[in-house]
């Protein structure tokens, strides 16, 4: 690059820091007799154990995948602990009883979880390491009948809708991590939308890993009966430690005939300094089955973690079903990303749409892998795809692996992608324009990203915009 | 799997026609050697995921040795394009067959000639044998130097400019059922010259056996390379060819794979822009029927700056054929200013033909323009719609527009004659010359 590119200082990860709470952490080690353990702390129904134990089994006979574009010193499944969480969390009657050092940290991260704070129209699952300190909003909800709780708590109360949903996307042999986190995890969100209802608010789980060594497993499950709606919202921080962990989570939606679910992500886990030390391995399976008429929309934006490893995706199984993927994955330092979407057409008219923007700076490796596959019986399946990498500076990747797989002629499936450096005499006119080379850059990347961040709902958006600023920020100058 | 190939490793080489320099024998010694221990590639590698080659690893063939079969040029004059005009070398079954081939008249600063006669008459061009392909890691290329017997060697000398087109035949009758043969071919262009060199694997007759060929290639400085590889084997035929290019500092290099034929076949084409300023373009059309399956593979490999490639290729896939295309561009740090576009487009005329495409971009060089687009689908409702408004019947419209999809890539072809035949090639699998009656009849009336 340039003489004017190259020198801003990095700006500190803002949410590295440590919460200082008394934890219950099960010492490191992976047998079932932890599995077990795991499983009593959380009184679980048979059933569950059962499950565990079968992924468990499973798991041991699985090998790492190598597969995907990103390099890691091997990780020792041994040497995590499975399972932490703050002792003050016990049953708890209402959100005033929370531990306030716990209501601190998330006000700290901007997640008032106290009821006179909160965030107007959102209601929030907030997750600590292991387990889940508190849902807000739970009453209005209720009236909808929209049930939202953390999924230990539905394991009790709704034990039956968890049984049937559970593992019905994301089957525990589906892949290594996959099988891993069915046997280890530890909690996540529950969301149940009832037919024909129209969640009233955005609802949002906010994952926070605390504790040093040990390995985050958490496991959502939305289920969107006939004709309903809802928007969900994800958000992930971790503390500065030097130390890789493991995060790694299972999201299943499932989207009966006629519902839509929207989830939209924001993953800013901590990426490791500029020497490429330390960071969150995230390496997350995520997939969504929608059946007829359904629509299943993703929107991810991914600028944290050293390592992120996930193809949000979607069954299309029923007729007229939609599914889409919008995603800016933005790479700086040492960071390193393999991430793109399966759209996977079974029923006939489906369509999908995938929209993927790259920017890889500093010496990061960005690729993208998608695939797009369209089976015999699916008549008039739609696909686009666009997926634009911008490299912003010299020592950086970016890579494009799409898979089309068309075995029905009447089939239509477009995919362009092309990839560039950011653009010298943009910069140039920007600053001629009397823009700092920083704003520059900024607003070219906005510009870059906006068919995304357009999908997102407003006040992720902001901070999406935000953080890409601080991502790229000594990338360019 | 791979002791049957052993065994008959050790016959081959003990033949008295496998007599070979030294280099080669080394070379065959360590292909088999490789081949052994990597066995037929499976579809849980990466770079045969969507091609399974256990037909051609489940058959017995034998090695072809000494000359056989029984060829006359009114056999193969369909496949020779110019007879008269070209240089023309044949091989029947694998060997050499001078009483069919023409190359009696090169000119200065141009040789022709069969590998088995290399060993002999041009022992440095034969030690640059094996200095390009990968045969370490890639099973067939393995197998084809362990094999290695006869084949092509051209070299076209520093400022020579060849007008007429190098024609490498290869032809397979009936006589080399269940054979194989390794046809090794290798094409030097030296400084500035300037050369078109096609290869053809055709069939006489509609044998099962299988063809596993390797070119390499290397353009130097500033020269020109149309080379095109014709694929029109027998449909019980397998086919895989390896066609590696090295190019130098402002080199042209123009490759087109034309495939129509074989059951099961593999094309990969690898070309590796070494030097500055220099450009390739690979282009290709493969049209399936059946249950043909036809794979393409290109890699494009940047290393130096300042380079472009550009590549289009295109199928149509009819009956429950299954197309593979793999295209990867490759872009190192060092090669900023890459200009890179490839294109990949398929017509799918079947409800039962598939398609499985992977395009791919590896890019570590950020002052780079690199794009790529695929599209898989039917013949376009409003050009259809709009040709039927203009009077042409249904069946006519959609094979006049099938046609066209197809000859907009050879299109891109220099050599005419080449370019025509193929285009006529086309043309007929399409039946557009035969306008059904109706069909007319029916533009007369609207048109009136």
């Amino acid at each position: 690059m340039s003489s004017s590119i190259d020198q801003l200082i990095s700006k500190d990860y803002e949410h590295g820091f440590i919460t200082d709470v008394e934890t219950d952490t099960i010492p490191p080690g992976l047998d079932e007799d932890v599995i077990r353990v795991i499983s009593g702390k959380k009184n679980e129904p048979a059933f569950m154990l059962e499950w565990r134990l079968k992924a468990y089994r499973r798991w041991l006979s699985m090998k790492e995948p190598r597969w995907p574009n990103v390099k890691y010193a091997p990780i020792d499944y041994q040497a995590l602990s499975y399972y932490s969480a703050p002792k003050s969390v016990k049953q708890l009657q209402s959100l005033d009883e929370v531990d306030p050092e716990l209501i601190r940290t998330y006000e700290k991260l901007g997640i008032p979880l106290l009821e006179q704070k909160r965030l107007s129209g959102v209601a929030v699952d907030a997750i600590f390491d292991s387990v889940s300190v508190g849902t807000t909003m739970r009453e209005e909800l209720s009236k909808v009948g929209v049930i939202f709780c953390s999924l230990g708590e539905a394991l009790r109360e709704h034990p039956e809708l968890v049984e049937k949903y559970l593992g019905s996307v994301v089957p525990y042999s589906d892949n290594f991590f996959a099988a891993l986190n069915s046997a280890v995890f530890s909690d996540g969100s529950f969301v149940y939308i009832p037919k024909g209802v129209r969640c009233p608010m955005d609802l949002s789980t906010y994952f926070r890993i605390n504790a040093a060594d040990t390995g985050q497993f958490e496991r959502t499950l939305i289920v969107a009966d006939e004709g309903s709606y809802v928007s969900y919202l994800e958000g992930c921080t971790a503390p500065k430690r030097s130390t890789n962990q493991l995060h790694a989570a299972v999201v299943e939606l499932v989207a009966l005939k006629g519902a839509t679910i929207k989830y939209s992500t924001v993953q800013n886990w901590y990426a490791g300094d500029a020497e490429g030390v330390g960071g969150i391995y995230n390496f997350v399976t995520k997939r969504g089955k929608a059946a007829e008429n359904a629509k299943i929309s993703w929107t991810q934006v991914e600028t944290g973690s050293a390592i992120t490893w996930k193809y949000p995706s979607v069954i299309l199984q029923g007729d007229n079903s939609v599914g889409e993927f919008y995603s800016v994955a933005v790479v700086n330092n040492h960071q390193q990303a393999d991430t793109g979407t399966k759209m996977i057409h079974i029923g006939r008219n489906t369509k999908s749409n995938i929209v993927s923007k790259g920017i890889s700076a500093g010496q990061g490796q960005n690729s993208y892998r998608g695939q797009v596959k369209v089976l015999a019986k699916a008549e008039n399946a739609r696909n686009y795809t666009q997926c634009d990498s911008m490299l912003v500076g010299n020592r950086c990747g970016a890579h494009t692996f799409p898979y089309i797989e068309v075995g029905n002629n009447t089939a239509t499936v477009e995919h362009e992608a092309s990839t560039s450096k950011i653009g010298e005499d943009q910069i140039f006119y920007l600053k001629q324009r009397g823009l700092s080379a920083e704003q520059a850059v900024s607003m070219i990347v906005s510009g870059f990203c906006k068919e995304v961040f357009k999908e997102l709902p407003m006040e992720f958006a902001l901070e999406a915009q935000q953080l890409l600023g601080i991502t790229l920020e000594g990338s360019v100058g | 799997m791979t002791t049957g190939y052993q065994e008959s490793f050790a016959r081959f080489s003990a033949h008295q026609a496998a007599a070979a320099p030294a280099h080669v024998s080394e070379l065959r010694r360590k292909g088999i050697e490789r081949f052994a221990a990597l066995g037929f590639p499976t579809t849980r590698n990466e770079d045969w995921h969507f091609t399974s080659v256990s037909p051609i690893a489940e058959h017995d063939f034998t090695m072809l040795v000494e000359a056989s079969g029984d060829v006359r040029k009114t056999h193969i004059e369909q496949y020779l394009f110019c007879p008269n005009d070209w240089y023309a070398l044949v091989f029947v079954n694998g060997r050499f067959a001078p009483e069919l081939s023409t190359i009696a008249e090169l000119p200065a600063g141009v040789t022709v000639m069969p590998l088995a006669k290399a060993y002999v008459d041009a022992p440095e061009l034969v030690s640059r044998i094996g200095t390009q392909v990968d045969a370490e890691t890639q099973a067939f290329s393995a197998l084809n130097s362990a094999f290695m017997l006869d084949g092509s060697v051209v070299h076209i000398e520093k400022d020579v400019e060849l007008t007429r087109p190098i024609h490498l035949v290869y032809v397979t009758d009936p006589h080399a059922a269940k054979g194989m043969t390794h046809p090794r071919n290798l094409i030097v262009s030296d400084a500035n010259s300037r050369a078109t060199v096609i290869e053809s694997y055709v069939s006489v007759g509609s044998a099962t056996y299988f063809t596993n060929a390797v070119t390499e290639v290397s353009v130097a400085q500033g020269a020109t390379l149309h080379h095109y590889k014709i694929q029109r084997e027998s449909a019980r035929a397998f086919h895989v060819g390896t066609i590696q290019v090295e190019q130098a500092r402002d080199s042209h290099y123009f490759s087109f794979s034309f495939a129509t034929g074989a059951q099961l076949s593999r094309t990969n084409v690898y070309t590796l822009l070494a030097g500055e300023g220099c450009g390739a373009t690979l282009n290709g059309l493969y049209m399936l029927d059946d249950a043909q399956h036809g794979d393409h593979q290109t890699l494009i490999v940047h290393r130096e700056p300042n380079c472009y490639s550009r590549e289009l290729y295109k199928g149509v896939l009819d009956a429950q054929s299954h197309g593979v295309f793999n295209g990867k561009v490759y872009v190192h740090p060092e090669a900023q200013k890459t200009d890179g576009k490839q294109t990949n487009k398929v017509l799918l005329l079947s409800e039962r033909a598939q398609i499985d495409a992977k395009p791919q971009l590896e890019i570590f060089a950020d002052d780079v323009k690199c794009t790529h687009g695929a599209t898989v689908g039917q013949l376009d409702q409003v050009s259809l719609f709009y040709m039927k408004s203009r009077g042409v019947g249904n069946e006519l419209a959609r094979r006049l527009l099938t046609y066209a999809f197809a000859a907009d890539v050879i299109e891109t072809l220099e050599q005419p004659s080449v370019r025509d035949e193929l285009e006529a090639i086309t043309l007929a699998r399409f039946n557009v010359a035969e306008l059904p009656a109706g069909e007319l009849a029916g533009a007369e009336t609207v048109g009136a």
